[in-house]
C-alpha cells in the first residue's frame, strides 16, 4: 500500500514538475491550475504513503534516511501549498515542486535500510523531524533567494520578459526569505540539541565532530550570522538572497555528511 | 432588412470634424427620435464619443438607407456641409456592419487598443436608445451581443492587461518591487506633468505618504495640499531621501540633482531596503550611474517608454485572438438575422407542421390496418385540415406584419412558438442581464483611471 502510494506520488510530482516548468516559460496562465491540481493530488498520495508507513513502523524502529527525505519533500509541498493558498504565487511551484521531486528521487535511490543513527530512544524521531523541518525552512529561503536574484537581475537590466511578469515583487521575496530563516533557524537548533542528546546516549559523547555533526555546526553558525546580520546591520535584499543560496549548499553538504556517516556506522 | 453603419472615427476624420459632428449626451435622445422618423429607417443607435460618431441602423433598403443616414448626419450639424463630411465617412452593411460594431465594442478599433471606456460608452448609447424606444429586435440583439463579445474578449485575452501609458508603466514597475504600496512613501521632486500623473496613480493604488519638493516653495505647498502630502524644502530634500521608497523626479533642471553617492547613502540609511527611482525629466536629473547601486532601481523615460512599447505589442498580439473570436460571433449573429426573414420562416413552419402531421398519421394509421383506402384518405384529410387551420392565422399575420415595425418580433415569436430553431435566443432574460451588466464595473482598468486622473490634473 505504502509503496504503491509512493510510486503514484513520484509520478504525480514528476508530472507537476514538467507542468510547472512549462508554465514558467509560457505567457499563458492556463497551466497554473493544472499544475496545482497535479501537485495537490501528489500531495494526497504522499500523505497516504507516509501515514501507511507510520502505521506499520513501531516507534522504536529507527527512521531511515529514506523516510527522512520523504518527509522533507512532503513538508516542502505542504509549505508551497500553504504559501500558494495565501498569496496565489503560482510561480513558486516552478521552483519548489522540482526540489521536492529531487529529494524524493534521491530518497528512492538510497537503500531503504540505511538507518540514520543506532536506535536508542524515541527521541531520535524528534531529532530527525526537527532537523528536517529546519532544512525545509532553509530550502524555502533558498528558493526565495534564487527568485529574488533572478527578479533583481531582470529589473536592473530592464528585461521585462515572461519570467519578470510571473515572479512576484522583490519585497515579498525578501520577506519570504526572512520568514523562512526565522522559522528554520530555531528548528535546526532544536534538531541539533536533540541530536547531541541522542549521540550522548548512543556513543557516550555529545559531539564527536563526524561529517554530520561538523556540517550541522557549520550550517548552524552560518545561519546564525545571516540572521544576526539581517536583524542588526541590514543584510537584507540582495545580500540576504546570496547568503541563503550559500547556506543551502551547507544544508546539502550536511545531508551528504549524514549519508556518509550512516554508511560508516553500518560498516 | 439590413444592418448598416455610417460614421467617422479618429482613423478617418481629424478632431475638427469629429468635434463638430459629436452629439452631446443631452441631445442624443432627440437625435435618435429624429433618425427614426426618416422613411425606411426601422431602428437606430447613435454612438458619439470623442473619437467616433457612428449611426447604427436597421433599414429596409441599403441604398435608400445609406442616403437617409447621410442626410441625418448632415442635418445633425448644419455648420458642416456634406461635401466636408462625406470624405471622412465610412459605411458598412450586414455582416461587416456587425463585425464593425463588435470590433468597436471590444476596443479593437480604439486609439489605445484594449481601453475599456468605449464599452461603457456603448452601453450608455444603448440605454438612451432603449429609453427612446428607437431600437428593436435586431439592434437589441446585436448590441447585447457586442457587449457580451467585448466582455469575452476582455476576460479571455490579455488585451487590457498591460499598462500602455508611461505614468502607469511606472506604477506597474513599482508593483514588481513593492508588493504592497499601502505603507510606502513617495517623494515627488519637481512638478512635471507626467510625474504628477504617476503620483496620482500611486496614490490611487494605496500609497498614503507623499512628500513634495519643488524649487519654488509655494508650489510644493500648493501641490501638497492637492495630493494630501507634506511639502519639504528643496535645499535639503536629499536628507529625506532615505525615508522615501519611491522617488519621482521631473524638474526642469539641466544637471543631475541626485547622484550615485546620494542614493548609496540613502540606501545604506534605509538598511538596504530597495528604493525605486523614476526619472521622467529630460535632460535627466538622476545620474545614470545610480543603476549600479545595489538595491536601487532607476528607470528613466526611455525605460518606461520601452515598457509601454512592449505592452502595446502584447496588446496587438492579443488583438489577433480577439479578431478570431469576433469572427465566430459575427457568423452566429448573421445566421440569426437570416432566420428572421419571412419566407424561410414560413417554409420552416410549413415543414414543421407537416412533419408533426405525418408522424401522427403514421402512428394512428399503423394501428388501424383494417381501414379502407377511402377511410384513410378521410383521416389524412382531417389531419391536414386541422393543421392548416391552426397555422393559417400565423401565416397570414407573419406576411402582413413583415413590413411593420414589429415584423422581426413576430417572426422571432413564431420561430419560438413552433421551435423552428433549437438555438433560439432568449429575449427578456437577456435584457435583464444587460441591465445588471451595465450597472457594474463600468469604470475598471487602467485607462479610465488615466483619463479621470488627467481631468483632475488639468
Amino acid at each position: 500500500m505504502a509503496s504503491v502510494c509512493f510510486m503514484l506520488t513520484m509520478v504525480l510530482y514528476f508530472a507537476a514538475t514538467v507542468s510547472f516548468l512549462v508554465y514558467l516559460l509560457r505567457r499563458s496562465e492556463a497551466l497554473s491550475n493544472v499544475s496545482l491540481g497535479i501537485t495537490a493530488a501528489g500531495f494526497l498520495f504522499h500523505t497516504l504513503a507516509l501515514a501507511a508507513k507510520m502505521a506499520v513502523a513501531s516507534s522504536s524502529s529507527p527512521p531511515s534516511f529514506f523516510e527522512a527525505l520523504s518527509f522533507f519533500s512532503w513538508m516542502i509541498i505542504l509549505v508551497f501549498l500553504a504559501v500558494e493558498i495565501r498569496h496565489r504565487i503560482h510561480v513558486l511551484g516552478s521552483f519548489m515542486v522540482p526540489l521536492a521531486l529531487m529529494s524524493l528521487v534521491s530518497a528512492a535511490a538510497l537503500p531503504q535500510t540505511v538507518p540514520t543513527l543506532q536506535p536508542v530512544f524515541k527521541t531520535l524521531w524528534v531529532h530527525v523531524a526537527l532537523s528536517m523541518l529546519g532544512a525545509v525552512g532553509f530550502t524555502v529561503g533558498f528558493v526565495a533567494g534564487v527568485m529574488y536574484l533572478i527578479q533583481e537581475r531582470l529589473l536592473k537590466s530592464k528585461r521585462f520578459n515572461v519570467l519578470y511578469t510571473k515572479l512576484p515583487a522583490l519585497d515579498f521575496l525578501d520577506r519570504l526569505n526572512q520568514q523562512s530563516i526565522v522559522w528554520g533557524f530555531p528548528l535546526l537548533t532544536l534538531g541539533i540539541v536533540t541530536g547531541a542528546i541522542s549521540a550522548e546516549f548512543s556513543r557516550g559523547s555529545y559531539l564527536t565532530w563526524n561529517a554530520e555533526q561538523t556540517g550541522a555546526m557549520v550550517t548552524w553558525l552560518f545561519y546564525f550570522v545571516v540572521l544576526v546580520g539581517r536583524l542588526t546591520v541590514g543584510w537584507r535584499a540582495r545580500r540576504a538572497a546570496y547568503l541563503t543560496v550559500v547556506g543551502f549548499a551547507c544544508v546539502i553538504l550536511t545531508l551528504v555528511g549524514v549519508v556518509l556517516k550512516s554508511y560508516g556506522d553500518v560498516s | 432588412m439590413h444592418v448598416i453603419v455610417l460614421g467617422l472615427s479618429h482613423k478617418t476624420a481629424p478632431i475638427e470634424i469629429r468635434e463638430k459632428l459629436a452629439v452631446p449626451e443631452s441631445r442624443l435622445g432627440e437625435a435618435l427620435v429624429r433618425l427614426c422618423t426618416y422613411e425606411g429607417v426601422r431602428e437606430g443607435l447613435l454612438l458619439s464619443t470623442c473619437n467616433r460618431v457612428e449611426v447604427y441602423s436597421v433599414v429596409d433598403d441599403i441604398d435608400v438607407g445609406h442616403e437617409r443616414l447621410l442626410e441625418f448626419l448632415a442635418d445633425t450639424n448644419l455648420s458642416l456641409s456634406s461635401e466636408e463630411l462625406t470624405p471622412h465617412l465610412y459605411w458598412y452593411v450586414g455582416e461587416r456592419a456587425i463585425a464593425h460594431l463588435f470590433r468597436v465594442a471590444a476596443s479593437l478599433d480604439s486609439m489605445v487598443i484594449g481601453e475599456s471606456q468605449i464599452l461603457g460608452q456603448l452601453k450608455d448609447a444603448f440605454e438612451v436608445a432603449l429609453a427612446h424606444k428607437t431600437t428593436g429586435v435586431i439592434m437589441n440583439k446585436i448590441v447585447k451581443k457586442a457587449i457580451s463579445v467585448a466582455k469575452r474578449v476582455r476576460t479571455e485575452t490579455k488585451i487590457a492587461e498591460a499598462a500602455v501609458s508611461v505614468s502607469y508603466a511606472a506604477v506597474e514597475l513599482a508593483k514588481k518591487i513593492f508588493s504592497n504600496l499601502n505603507e510606502k512613501t513617495v517623494m515627488l521632486v519637481g512638478a512635471g506633468e507626467m510625474a504628477k500623473l504617476a503620483a496620482r496613480h500611486l496614490i490611487a493604488q494605496g500609497v498614503r505618504q507623499v512628500r513634495i519638493t519643488t524649487r519654488t516653495p509655494q508650489h510644493a505647498i500648493d501641490l501638497a495640499e492637492r495630493f494630501g502630502g507634506t511639502p519639504i524644502p528643496f535645499d535639503h530634500f536629499k536628507e529625506d531621501m532615505a525615508a522615501a521608497d519611491i522617488i519621482l523626479v521631473s524638474t526642469g533642471a539641466s544637471h543631475y540633482l541626485i547622484d550615485a553617492e546620494d542614493v548609496q547613502r540613502a540606501v545604506a540609511k534605509r538598511g538596504n531596503r530597495p528604493m525605486f527611482l523614476i526619472d521622467i525629466s529630460v535632460p535627466r536629473n538622476i545620474e545614470p550611474a545610480v543603476r549600479h547601486v545595489d538595491n536601487a532601481f532607476l528607470f528613466d523615460i526611455d525605460d518606461l517608454q520601452h515598457r509601454v512599447q512592449q505592452n502595446r505589442e502584447e496588446r496587438l498580439r492579443e488583438a489577433e485572438k480577439a479578431e478570431r473570436m469576433i469572427g465566430e460571433e459575427v457568423a452566429g449573429t448573421v445566421e440569426w438575422i437570416r432566420s428572421l426573414e419571412v419566407t424561410p420562416t414560413i417554409v420552416a413552419l410549413r415543414n414543421r407542421v407537416d412533419e408533426i402531421k405525418q408522424a401522427e398519421l403514421e402512428r394512428v394509421l399503423g394501428r388501424l390496418p383494417h381501414l379502407s383506402p377511402q377511410d384513410r384518405e378521410l383521416i389524412e384529410g382531417l389531419a391536414s385540415a386541422i393543421v392548416n387551420k391552426l397555422i393559417h392565422r400565423t401565416m397570414v399575420t407573419l406576411k402582413a406584419e413583415v413590413n411593420s415595425a414589429n415584423g422581426p418580433a413576430f417572426i422571432e415569436a413564431a420561430r419560438r412558438f413552433f421551435s423552428l430553431d433549437q438555438s433560439s435566443p432568449s429575449g427578456t432574460t437577456e435584457e435583464e442581464r444587460l441591465r445588471s451588466l451595465s450597472s457594474k464595473s463600468r469604470l475598471s482598468g487602467h485607462e479610465e483611471a488615466e483619463s479621470v486622473v488627467r481631468k483632475q490634473v488639468r
